[in-house]
């Protein structure tokens, strides 16, 4: 039978991930209530704004059911707001930005700067049985620090020549997966990141 | 390999990021907290909303540096703001400033009354107006990123809203159902590009992000242009010309959200005070309606 997989569909690129899930030989379903978890076997939380998912998440009440469900084994996989919505810490958040917060990493928001610098870059994904995929990067977050239990998949490099810095982009701590990048929006016909979590995060 | 900036897909991709959501018009950096706090996915920086661009007349232009920068400053979500149509030298400065988005706004009066802002010469994304299917295409194939169809803007009539966007997923229902061979004249009669045309035949909506702007003043309104196929909505003067800011907000960004659900449109609903006063769009004059430019 085919998994189910859940896309929270409160805001974001929801549509994105509902085609990948369906290439990846999954069914997607739309979540916006605490009753569709019931009947999902991993969940994704898409790209989007995460501060205006994070409301919607504390306003409809879904903050602390999705809390109970990840704990208790249910898959998730975070992109880029998904990423920031998982973290237990996040730096340059809003105010009273809301998380999930099941994920022991620290995200900063915005790290690669405004949408001017946005970018797409080739990704070494061998970490997870994948080739090289050109990322999409937009207002993207970074992994900052994580807890000994979180996997560092994938990383980029940014700064000059001098001074180089090293920044986890895509990272999994057992059940649970994040990306600051789009792997929704990577190009081909293939989504090895969603293939990988629905093949091995939620099996 | 190194990193590559300004491509289509990061463009498009940024739109993507904001659909089921509520983009907010606001004047100050304290409006923009407001719109924040209520869940915008982003803001437009302008120095006066459309409905007093309207009231005051005269000539409107891109705001000023230091007060988009002071928006920038105050609120993490991204911040857009308004070039004259046509007007390259705007653009230039707005790119400069940062801004995530440019809308290329029939609100702002004319720069050009021939040509578009060529967009492909730029990092940041544009949004441009369009009121039917081959003005959306033309501004895509001068590499707009984003598309909201126009209505009224400074109304808070809907009534515009609705007729461009039925009109624009209308028209490509009916590209949709035409053989292939009738496509070139389809192409012909819109104005529009062979290329783009056909893609929008194969794949059923336009290649960018289709928000739905002018004279949304109401949960209820995005419940309805959410209904008629919209990504998203935009609503300028609605919100801080309204009794009660936060609050419809708010609620506008819940009915966006659940636009498909009437119970939560109805709750969201109740006790949002007044809605802007608004206007007719058949009490202003035809030489007034901005719509009606951009070609």
């Amino acid at each position: 039978m085919k998994k189910r997989v859940g896309v929270l569909a409160l805001q974001g690129d929801v549509r994105e991930h509902s085609r990948a899930i369906q290439k990846s030989g999954a069914l997607s379903v739309s979540v916006r209530r605490q009753e569709d978890l019931a009947s999902i076997d991993a969940l994704i939380i898409p790209g989007g704004e995460s501060t205006t998912i994070g409301k919607l998440l504390r306003i409809f009440e879904l903050i602390d059911p999705l809390k109970k469900s990840i704990s208790d084994g249910l898959p998730v996989f975070g992109t880029c707001a998904g990423m920031i919505l998982l973290a237990k810490d996040v730096i340059d958040g809003s105010h009273d930005q809301e998380t999930i917060g099941t994920m022991d990493i620290t995200v900063r928001r915005n790290a690669f700067g405004r949408q001017v610098d946005s970018f797409e870059k080739p990704l070494d994904l061998s970490n997870i049985g994948a080739g090289s995929v050109t990322a999409v990067f937009i207002r993207a977050p970074w992994i900052e620090k994580q807890g000994s239990n979180v996997q560092t998949l994938a990383s980029v490099e940014s700064g000059h020549e001098s001074r180089r810095e090293s920044h986890i982009v895509l990272a999994r701590q057992d059940r649970q997966l994040a990306a600051s990048f789009h792997p929704e929006i990577l190009e081909g016909q293939r989504y090895e990141v969603h293939e990988y979590f629905i093949r091995e995060v939620a099996s | 390999m190194s990193k590559v900036v300004g491509t289509s897909r990061v463009k498009r991709g940024m739109a993507e990021m904001l659909k089921g959501g509520v983009i907010m018009d606001v004047v100050n950096a304290e409006q923009a907290k407001i719109a924040e706090d209520a869940g915008a996915v982003a803001v437009m920086a302008l120095e006066r909303v459309p409905a007093d661009i309207r009231a005051q007349g005269g000539v409107a232009r891109m705001s000023d540096p230091s007060m988009i920068e002071e928006i920038q400053r105050a609120v993490s979500i991204p911040v857009m703001a308004k070039a004259r149509i046509g007007h390259f030298a705007e653009a230039q400065i707005l790119q400069e400033l940062g801004v995530d988005y440019i809308d290329e706004s029939e609100v702002l009066t004319p720069a050009d009354y021939e040509n578009h802002i060529d967009k492909w010469n730029f990092t940041v994304p544009f949004v441009c107006g369009a009121t039917n299917l081959g003005e959306a295409l033309r501004r895509i194939n001068e590499g707009a990123a984003m598309i909201r169809s126009k209505g009224e803007a400074g109304t808070g009539d809907v009534s515009n809203a609705t007729t461009h966007i039925r009109k624009i997923t209308g028209e490509i229902r009916r590209l949709m159902s035409m053989r292939e061979d009738e496509l070139y004249v389809a192409a012909k009669e819109l104005q529009a590009p062979y290329a783009l045309v056909k893609e929008v035949a194969e794949t059923g909506k336009l290649p960018v992000v289709l928000f739905t702007a002018g004279g949304i003043a109401t949960p209820a309104d995005a419940s309805m242009m959410m209904q008629l196929g919209a990504d998203g909505v935009f609503i300028g003067s609605g919100i801080f010309k309204s009794g009660n800011p936060a609050e419809r907000a708010s609620a506008c960004v819940k009915a966006t959200t659940f636009f498909d659900d009437p119970k939560v449109v109805a709750q969201v609903s109740r006790g949002l005070g007044d809605a802007m006063v608004g206007i007719n769009v058949s009490d202003i004059p035809v030489p007034h309606r901005l719509a009606e430019r951009g070609w």
